[in-house]
């Protein structure tokens, strides 16, 4: 319910390695899939660890699906959802889930948007009365809209506006891409925020809310055939419609290394560098996705990972460090290299530093002890996944909206345990290459470089 | 005291800390710790305890909290200590901070990249559990045989036998420092800080739970190997487990994690009371930010607090329940002033924080503030109406399965009893409490506890000039 903004860029990249099923733990079913007349896509796993159900349901439709001048429609929308329909009043929805103990909230992607409650089971058949309401009757009411959009633009200055790594981030992306969508950020440009109306809203709300371009997914204590028919009492009657034709928007080949400089008050030197890398497809048939999530695993998975273990802790150049890869997405794929400098140590030397373990890499390839253990907590971290039913109905979305079935995570798994070091090398030859690479600096400004009025001495005491 | 981590969050990537997180860990983590558990509404109490926890003493005197879960392959350990921030000394802020985080940069003949690299072997998640009272080290690992028993015997070396290499201190105090200088130019540290200091003046509480510039780049490995010695005592240790294990099996886990900690000196570490503020104070500070931080508070309460329930309860319809509490309905849904507005009490060994905090665009803050503050005295003033008490309760006994439903928040709720020494049935009794907690009791205990003149008020980044 906090309308949030959740770029999953990253878990869907520890994801691939997360997600990756070795073995089904005594207790917990496996999945039933259903496809409801109207053509939504019905998913429940049941694990009866609480009395507890989580119930998403997943649009595929997000920042991506948006046209020039209306960024951040998706996510302004996520927040509409919850101002009401002709039976449920503006703020019911939260009321309604609280009465019944349950939490709600929702989060928007480039790729999807999603709304959830997590309750007692007892109460499953209330959200989902709910949701199939909202699918089809949003009232998206001018009024409320007008309400919302400020809080989107709060939204937007707490996120990004007074960030630093969040302008950076912003402004790696926008650098990556010139025609793909992936090149706005998902809660939209401030001036489309301010120039947003509520038509815009109602249009994409009737393009894309419909059964057929519609995922829910149930995990928890739950009888798979009674959520089926719960399914289909609320969501069944609702009729599918065409959706609109979805334009690849293609990325045409990068021709050459870009850069560019964010200046913003921060203290510390940051660096973001992202490479154009091939997602995941066909999990069966695909192989360089997997040795591009080892590689990252290998650079940044753990405490003892490389980028730790040489750029923080023996040449400290970096107070911290990462490497990612999010290989399920709808769009184009990246992997990321990112840090931020100890004191006394430029953005260019993080660079150079970053650069040579890309190098390392190259030259030296990784050794088979240090795949292994990237494996280990690969296989351990799914079994502790399991402990949340949430993470769990998460990793299904993400995946089915990636156009990937849940269903293949075993595969995933073996997938990723047959991956050799010489492969891993291997993407790193053919991916870590300049021509395809865009870096950020972040510069750091003062505070006072930024000159404002003169300083307030005092508010009103408004008592 | 989530606030006061986020000097840390520095440490983590963009996407590492979208929105979500951020809802979470103020629905699952702050709010879950203010709350606790309770039961459905609808269901009468069950004979036996909704959840069956074991408690004993090892021969250390360290107290345990167990339980046995056998669904998954899989254990969640901890052990902590009063060692949080509160026992720093002004001069040497920081120093509990850094003695928790060095636990694993060496122990017991092992480097820190030797304890790193055998506890990826085995897939073993090693924590530092770290706030202004607690401090510890957290444990997820496989029970499968060869992973758990690598994991405890390195959970329990680097427990018993730190060594706070003098090299890996010079680094981590180069980094705390750096990471301390980029947090304290951001708006929402500087009103977090200021709030504390301000609330708290000479109590410990004050303090900033990783220290300061100054005092960080001063510590020696002696002020970690003496606070270490100190503080990490079996007899003040609280041990909470739950997983995969036997009763037979926790006990000996139990006893040799905690086998040859540190003796403890003859007296406890105490706590001095938390003074009420004398009066009511606003502090505006200048700062180029889009958005105004607004905070406004005071010493709230304690854990096993004879006016909790009211309190939390209360809470709940003033500023704690999300998107139907009464400040997310004047700031946000009527007005569009803000993303986030909230209130919570943070209760502590001692008065832990009672916070109203929000952000807004830098020219509305002083409505903003206007709004918050009327709608905080109209409810001390009234209190809730019989409709909101009966929605709070409704929502906090019927959403009870959500706060035992993972083995992660089981773990978090054992944590909690055993650190605070509450009754292994507080988790029964907490259902009975709230069920109690009637209008005139919220309105009496919000009237004697949170005086509207005697607030502290911090406002970073607004516009608005003195009348």
């Amino acid at each position: 319910m906090s309308r949030v903004l959740k770029p999953l860029r990253w878990p869907a990249c520890a994801c691939l390695a997360a997600v990756l099923a070795l073995a089904v733990p005594a207790g917990l079913a496996s999945s039933v899939e259903h496809r409801l007349d109207n053509g939504m896509h019905v998913i429940v796993k049941p694990d009866r660890r609480a009395p507890v159900a989580v119930a998403m349901v997943w649009y595929r439709v997000g920042s991506m699906d948006e046209v020039n001048g209306v960024t951040g429609v998706s996510h302004a929308l996520e927040h509409m959802m919850f101002k009401g329909t002709q039976a449920v009043p503006a703020g019911e929805y939260s009321r309604v889930i609280a009465a019944a103990g349950g939490r709600d909230n929702a989060f928007a992607s480039k790729d999807y948007t999603a709304y959830f409650a997590m309750l007692h089971k007892s109460q499953l058949e209330l959200v989902l009365r709910l949701e199939a309401d909202r699918m089809t009757n949003l009232t998206l009411s001018a009024d409320d809209f007008a309400k919302e959009i400020r809080v989107v633009m709060e939204e937007r200055r707490w996120r990004t506006d007074d960030r630093p790594r969040s302008l950076a981030y912003e402004q790696l992306m926008a650098t990556a891409l010139t025609a793909h969508p992936y090149r706005n950020p998902v809660i939209g440009w401030m001036n489309d925020l301010e120039n947003m109306r509520v038509e815009d809203a109602r249009e994409f709300y009737r393009r894309w809310y419909v059964p057929n371009n519609a995922v829910l997914v149930v995990v928890g204590d739950v009888e798979t055939k009674d959520v089926l028919a719960l399914a289909q009492k609320h969501f069944g009657k609702i009729a599918s419609r065409p959706l609109p034709q979805r334009k690849p928007q293609e990325e045409p080949a990068q021709r050459g290394e870009r850069r560019a400089i964010v200046k913003a008050p921060a203290e510390l030197p940051q660096v973001m560098m992202t490479f154009r890398v091939p997602g995941l497809r066909d999990p069966g048939a695909d192989r360089e996705p997997y040795a591009l999530e080892m590689l990252a695993s290998v650079l940044s998975g753990s405490d003892a990972a490389r980028l730790n273990r040489n750029l923080v802790r023996t040449e400290r150049i970096a107070s911290s460090a990462a490497a990612g890869y999010d290989g399920v997405a709808r769009g184009p794929a990246f992997f990321y290299l990112m840090g931020t400098s100890t004191p006394g140590k430029s953005a260019a030397e993080l660079e150079r530093a970053l650069r040579r373990e890309m190098a390392r890499i190259i030259e030296e390839g990784v050794a088979e002890e240090e795949l292994s253990r990237v494996k280990a907590q690969a296989i351990a971290a799914h079994v502790f996944q399991r402990d949340s039913m949430f993470f769990q109905a998460r990793q299904i979305g993400v995946l089915e909206i990636a156009g990937i079935s849940h269903q293949t995570l075993d595969l995933q798994l073996q997938r990723l345990r047959e991956v050799t070091p010489e492969q891993v090398r291997e993407v790193a030859r053919k991916y870590f290459n300049d021509d395809v690479l865009t870096i950020v600096h972040l510069d750091p400004q003062p505070l006072s470089g930024k000159p404002r009025a003169a300083p307030p001495e005092g508010l009103r005491h408004a008592q | 005291m989530k606030e006061r981590r986020e000097n840390f969050e520095f440490e983590s990537f963009l996407w590492r800390f979208a929105a979500l997180r951020r809802r979470f860990s103020f629905f699952i983590s702050v709010y879950l710790r203010l709350s606790a558990v309770a039961v459905l509404l609808a269901v009468a109490l069950p004979a036996q305890a909704i959840l069956p926890i074991q408690h004993w003493q090892t021969a250390s005197g360290a107290r345990v909290y167990f339980v046995e879960n056998r669904d998954l392959p899989m254990l969640d350990l901890s052990v902590e200590f009063p060692a949080g921030s509160a026992y720093d000394r002004p001069e040497k802020s920081g120093t509990a901070g850094m003695t928790n985080a060095l636990l694993r940069r060496g122990a017991d003949g092992m480097g820190e990249d030797e304890i790193a690299r055998r506890l990826a072997d085995v897939g073993a998640q090693l924590g530092g559990s770290f706030d202004t009272d607690r401090a510890g080290l957290s444990l997820r690992t496989l029970t499968s045989r060869k992973e758990r028993s690598e994991a405890l015997d390195l959970f329990g070396r680097i427990l018993r036998k730190p060594e706070f290499p003098a090299e890996a201190l010079e680094r981590e105090k180069v980094r705390l420092v750096g990471a301390l200088k980029e947090a304290d130019i951001r708006p929402n540290t500087i009103a977090t800080r200021t709030f504390y200091r301000m609330v708290y003046r000479d109590h410990p509480y004050a303090l900033r739970s990783s220290g300061e510039v100054e005092t960080v780049q001063k510590l020696a490995r002696d002020d970690l190997l003496d606070f270490y010695r100190r503080h990490y005592t079996a007899r003040d240790a609280a041990v909470a487990m739950i997983g995969d294990v036997t009763r037979a099996e926790a006990e000996a886990i139990a006893e040799e994690v905690t086998r040859g900690l540190p003796q403890a000196a003859a007296a406890a570490p105490q706590l001095a009371p938390v003074a009420p503020l004398p009066e009511g104070t606003t502090r505006l500070i200048e700062h180029p930010a889009t958005q105004a931080h607004i905070m406004v508070g005071a010493p709230g309460m304690r854990r096993g607090d004879p006016d909790y329930y009211p309190l939390f309860v209360g809470n709940y319809v003033l500023g704690g329940g999300g998107f139907v509490s009464r400040i997310n309905e004047e700031v946000r849904q009527k007005r569009g002033l803000a993303y986030s507005a909230y209130s919570y009490f943070s209760p502590l060994t001692r008065e832990g924080p009672f916070l109203l905090g929000m952000q807004t665009r830098r020219d509305q803050a002083e409505e903003a503030l206007k709004v918050v503050r009327a709608t905080l005295s109209e409810f001390i003033a009234s209190g809730p109406t019989a409709e909101e008490l009966a929605a709070a309760k409704q929502h906090i006994i019927g959403g009870f399965p959500l706060r035992i439903d993972s083995n992660r928040k089981i773990h978090g709720q054992l944590a909690m009893i055993g650190f605070y020494r509450l009754s292994v049935t507080y988790l029964e009794e907490f259902v009975k409490n709230v069920e109690r907690v009637s209008v005139a009791d919220v309105k009496d205990a919000f009237q004697r506890r949170v005086r509207t003149d005697r607030l502290v008020t911090v406002v970073v980044g607004a516009d608005t000039a003195r009348p």
